[in-house]
Order: structure tokens, then C-alpha cells, then sequence
């Protein structure tokens, strides 16, 4: 299948990657922010014994990371791929991963809930991340007793994750509807249907890149099916709503989108200093002429490369010391520049 | 789902901070969204757990107006109603149960549905599965007896033994 960044997969030209994430509580145990640090101990030990020891699980070989082991940008950086959620290297005393070598699994053990298993795959396939999450919930289950009621499902911290406990999102990259203002409408559409979108690195409702994350909302009343149903619907629609866009723009202004893609290939290409906002600006100019076919000598899963190797924590990480805002720009800009040769 | 702060328009602007460790999420629609950000003082008045109070204030239709007298505490991790209120945070699967009825308006608000529908856990599933049986013969069974069919009882209470000792396994 591989991992979302480096390799490609269905409508990869709009569609990032597709994302299942399953909540789940063990039953007998205080949910994780009421716990205290011996109960969360207990519940790392329970869950990778079985899971690594007995070696029960599918998709490949799995390693324990607990948060308290690693640094923090190293905890940062796992945020920064996606690999983990903020809450988790937030809480970092108590709370642990189980990750596959390719990342495209993981288990966050005392999130928000005892279990958020997550799978991700490249472009746009929600329903094989979701077998392989269903299949590995099920293998869990075999030696676990989730905490599970007849009437609300899967018991969680939250009321909001209550019943089936799924996020089902796709990563999109929407340049042309962001441009043309049509995201308006589409939003009004997407909340009439239980789903929502917002932008990813970007407060509220900002976003930077012209990347937004479409999921659900509803996780009670409906099933798994369902859920990823609606979201692969409508998300095919918005594809083929950019597509259309992309078009028109085409069509009434090819010299001036044609531009626009140069030259922000130019000043990535070029720049000394370059800060998180600008970089993300410029290379979803470059994504779109890939995904155009404008620029040809560029894979995307370059650019994913870019994407994720440039944010803060990430480009520490690669420089191995600390940086401060100014001479990060210049090690971004540096990175870019002898990526995009 | 409707706007948190005016409850008319659609929801289609979304918020989430991670202020220490507690993730606040807000759906509020634009209109709300662009006063919020007017508002120099926006930051002060936003809490996830203000905003599932006022949910679970809110009376729906109006058919069962909400008045919570007695303060009902979960007797598994010791989380009291109030308590639950203020953070909109479960402490233990028990407090589920514990609350009951009192979550299906905050459930209804939030999913605009109180039934799960979905995935069903194979091994401990299974015994929900039993149970939920075993409650449909001993409905039956009471029946069988008020009518005089002892045969049938017969029959039913076996099949019931049968179940129950599955259960148990
Ligand atoms: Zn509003
Ligand atoms: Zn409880």
C-alpha cells in the first residue's frame, strides 16, 4: 500500500491521503484523564504485550514508542507526519504508539480514549484503510474487552466519538475552489450531510496550502459503511467540482495560472529565506502544476517530502540541534532549494 | 448540525485548540465565526465544556423540559452530572450508564440520533447478542405461563438454561 508520502495512489492529483481513526476504551478502566500514571502503565503493558510479543498483528512489524522515552521534537515531529495527534506528545508522561515500519498504522495508546487506531493510505482509499482498521480492531478485540453498550456502541471519553467511535477524513488539495470562493458553498453542503472540513496548518478557520481535511462528524446512528459512504460521495464530488474549476481557470487564463506556477517553482527554487506560510503558499502552486501536468520533472511525493520535511519540529529533527525562527527560514529555504534542483 | 453560539445557521466553521492537554473544539456558522473574530475579547468566553453545557441545557422541542434536581454520581470513578457538565468528559464507560437517560437530548444534539447502528464487537458482542436473546424468551416465556401453555414454558426455559450458561462462559 505504502505510505502516504512517498508513494501515490487513486486521484492522488487532488486527494493526499485517506485516514480511518477508531476509538476505543478498554472496559474495567478509568478513560485516560482521570487515570493515574500506574493504571496508564498498566494499559501500555496490556496492549503491547499482546500486540508485539505474540506478534498478532496484521500489516507488517510493529515497534512500541512510548512518548516519555523520546524528545520532544522528536514527539513534534511524529505530530508533524501525521503520525500521531497533538493530544498524544501533549500528555507524553503517560501515553505511548504502537507503529508499523511504513507508519500507515498506528495505535496511539492513552489519547484522549485508551485506543485511537489510525490507518492511512495514499489518495483517495477510505474503504482499504478502513478493512485493514476494521481487521486490526478485530484482532485487538480477540484478547481485549471493550468497553462497548448495546444501545451507544463504543463507549468514549467524549460524547462526540460515542457509538462508532470513526474519523473517516481525506486530505484534499483544493487550489482552484479556494481561489474561485466556491468553498463557501461547498461547506455549506458538506455540514447538511453530517460531514465536515477544515484547514489543515492553520488556525481555525485559516488555512495555508490549500489543503483541508474532509470528515465526519456523526459517529452515533449511523454504521462504518455509511459513514465512509458519505465521505467518499461527497469527497468524489468536490474532486470533480475541482477538477471542473481547474478547467475554467485554464481556459481563461492559462498564461496567467502558467505563471503563477513558474514562478513560484522559482522562488522555491531560489530563495535564501523562507518562512512555514510562504513555503506552504509556493508549493501548492508547484503541487497544482504537477497536478496539471505543467511541471513534469517533479513526482508529487516530492512534494509531500517537502511538505512534511520543512514544518518546524521536522527541520530540527534533520539539523539534530535547535533552531530559532530566522535560521530555521534559512534551513528551510536551504532544504527546498536542494530538493527542488 | 447547528451553529453553537446562535443555534439557527448550519455549523460550517470549525475550530480546535489544545490549551494543556485539553482539546476545545467549536462549530459555529459565519456569521458567528466573523463577530468572534471582531470581538477582541474572543478567546475569553470559548470552552468545549461551556458549549456541551448549553447543549445539554438546551430542552430540545421542548417535549421534556430538563430539570435536574438530584446530582447523580457514577459509582465506578466517582463522576458526578455537575461535574460532567463542566468538562463534557466521561470518566469511565460505567458513567454511561450511570446518566442514562439524561445524555439522550446531549446525544440527539450532537448525532441527531441515540441508537449505535454500527460494528458490534465479535467476542463480547457475542454475549450482548445472548442477553438480548435471553430477554426476548423470558418475555415469551412469561407469556407461555400466563397462558397456560406448559409445554411451551417448558421448551422456553430450556432454551433460556441453554443460553445462560453460554453467557456465562
Ligand atoms: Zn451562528
Ligand atoms: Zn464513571
Amino acid at each position: 500500500m505504502g505510505n502516504w508520502i512517498e508513494s501515490k495512489g487513486p486521484d492522488s492529483n487532488i486527494v493526499l491521503s485517506s485516514r480511518i481513526r477508531l476509538a476505543r476504551n478498554i472496559s474495567g478502566y478509568h478513560f485516560p484523564h482521570v487515570m493515574n500514571d500506574e493504571e496508564s502503565k498498566k494499559i501500555i503493558k496490556k496492549l503491547s504485550t499482546f500486540m508485539l510479543k505474540e506478534n498478532r498483528m496484521p500489516a507488517g512489524n510493529f515497534q512500541l514508542i512510548e512518548m516519555a522515552d523520546i524528545s520532544h521534537i522528536e514527539r513534534m515531529s511524529l505530530v508533524e507526519k501525521h503520525v500521531i495527534s497533538p493530544r498524544l506528545a501533549e500528555n507524553y508522561k503517560n501515553s505511548a504508539v504502537i507503529v508499523n515500519d511504513d507508519s500507515t498504522v498506528s495505535i496511539m495508546i492513552n489519547e484522549e480514549d485508551h485506543i485511537r487506531l489510525q490507518t492511512i493510505n495514499p489518495g483517495l482509499q477510505l474503504w482499504e484503510a478502513y478493512k485493514l482498521a476494521d481487521n486490526i480492531d478485530d484482532t485487538i478485540e480477540e484478547r481485549l474487552d471493550y468497553a462497548f453498550d448495546q444501545r451507544a456502541g463504543y463507549l468514549t471519553v467524549c460524547p462526540t466519538n460515542i457509538g462508532t467511535g470513526i474519523r473517516a477524513s481525506v486530505m484534499i488539495h483544493l487550489p482552484a475552489l479556494s481561489m474561485t470562493k466556491n468553498l463557501n458553498e461547498i461547506l455549506n453542503a458538506i455540514t447538511q450531510v453530517g460531514l465536515t472540513i477544515r484547514g489543515i496548518y492553520g488556525e481555525g478557520s485559516n488555512t495555508q496550502g490549500n489543503l483541508y481535511q474532509i470528515s465526519n462528524q456523526i459517529t452515533l446512528g449511523l454504521s462504518e459503511e455509511e459513514i465512509i459512504s458519505n465521505l467518499a460521495a461527497v469527497t468524489g464530488q468536490i474532486i470533480n467540482m475541482e477538477r471542473i474549476e481547474r478547467a475554467k481557470l485554464l481556459q481563461s487564463g492559462r498564461a496567467r495560472m502558467e505563471d503563477s506556477i513558474w514562478r513560484a517553482l522559482g522562488i522555491l527554487q531560489n530563495a535564501r529565506v523562507l518562512s512555514n506560510n510562504e513555503s506552504l503558499g509556493l508549493m501548492s502552486n508547484v503541487r497544482l502544476g504537477i497536478e496539471l501536468g505543467i511541471i513534469k520533472d517533479i513526482d508529487i511525493t516530492t512534494l509531500n517530502k517537502l511538505m512534511i520535511n520543512t514544518q518546524p519540529a521536522t527541520l530540527i529533527k534533520l539539523e539534530g540541534k535547535d533552531l530559532d525562527t530566522e535560521s530555521r527560514d534559512v534551513k528551510r529555504a536551504k532544504y527546498v532549494r536542494e530538493n527542488l534542483k | 448540525m447547528l451553529c453553537q453560539i446562535c443555534n439557527k445557521r448550519p455549523a460550517n466553521v470549525h475550530m480546535t485548540k489544545i490549551v494543556n492537554g485539553e482539546k476545545t473544539e467549536l462549530h459555529i456558522c459565519e456569521q458567528c465565526a466573523r463577530e468572534k473574530e471582531n470581538n477582541p475579547m474572543n478567546d475569553a468566553p470559548f470552552s468545549f465544556s461551556n458549549i456541551i453545557s448549553s447543549l445539554m441545557d438546551f430542552s430540545g422541542s421542548g417535549a421534556m423540559p430538563y430539570t435536574p434536581k438530584e446530582n447523580i454520581k457514577c459509582p465506578q470513578c466517582g463522576l458526578d452530572y455537575a461535574e460532567f457538565k463542566k468538562t463534557g468528559r466521561f470518566g469511565c464507560s460505567n458513567c454511561y450508564e450511570s446518566f442514562g437517560n439524561r445524555l439522550e437530548p446531549l446525544l440527539k444534539r450532537i448525532h441527531g440520533n441515540t441508537q449505535h447502528t454500527g460494528k458490534v464487537p465479535k467476542r463480547t458482542g457475542g454475549i450482548i447478542k445472548i442477553k438480548r436473546d435471553i430477554e426476548k424468551l423470558r418475555y415469551e416465556l412469561k407469556r407461555a405461563i400466563d397462558n397456560e401453555e406448559y409445554e411451551k414454558a417448558a421448551e422456553l426455559r430450556d432454551k433460556i438454561k441453554n443460553l445462560e450458561s453460554q453467557d456465562m462462559k
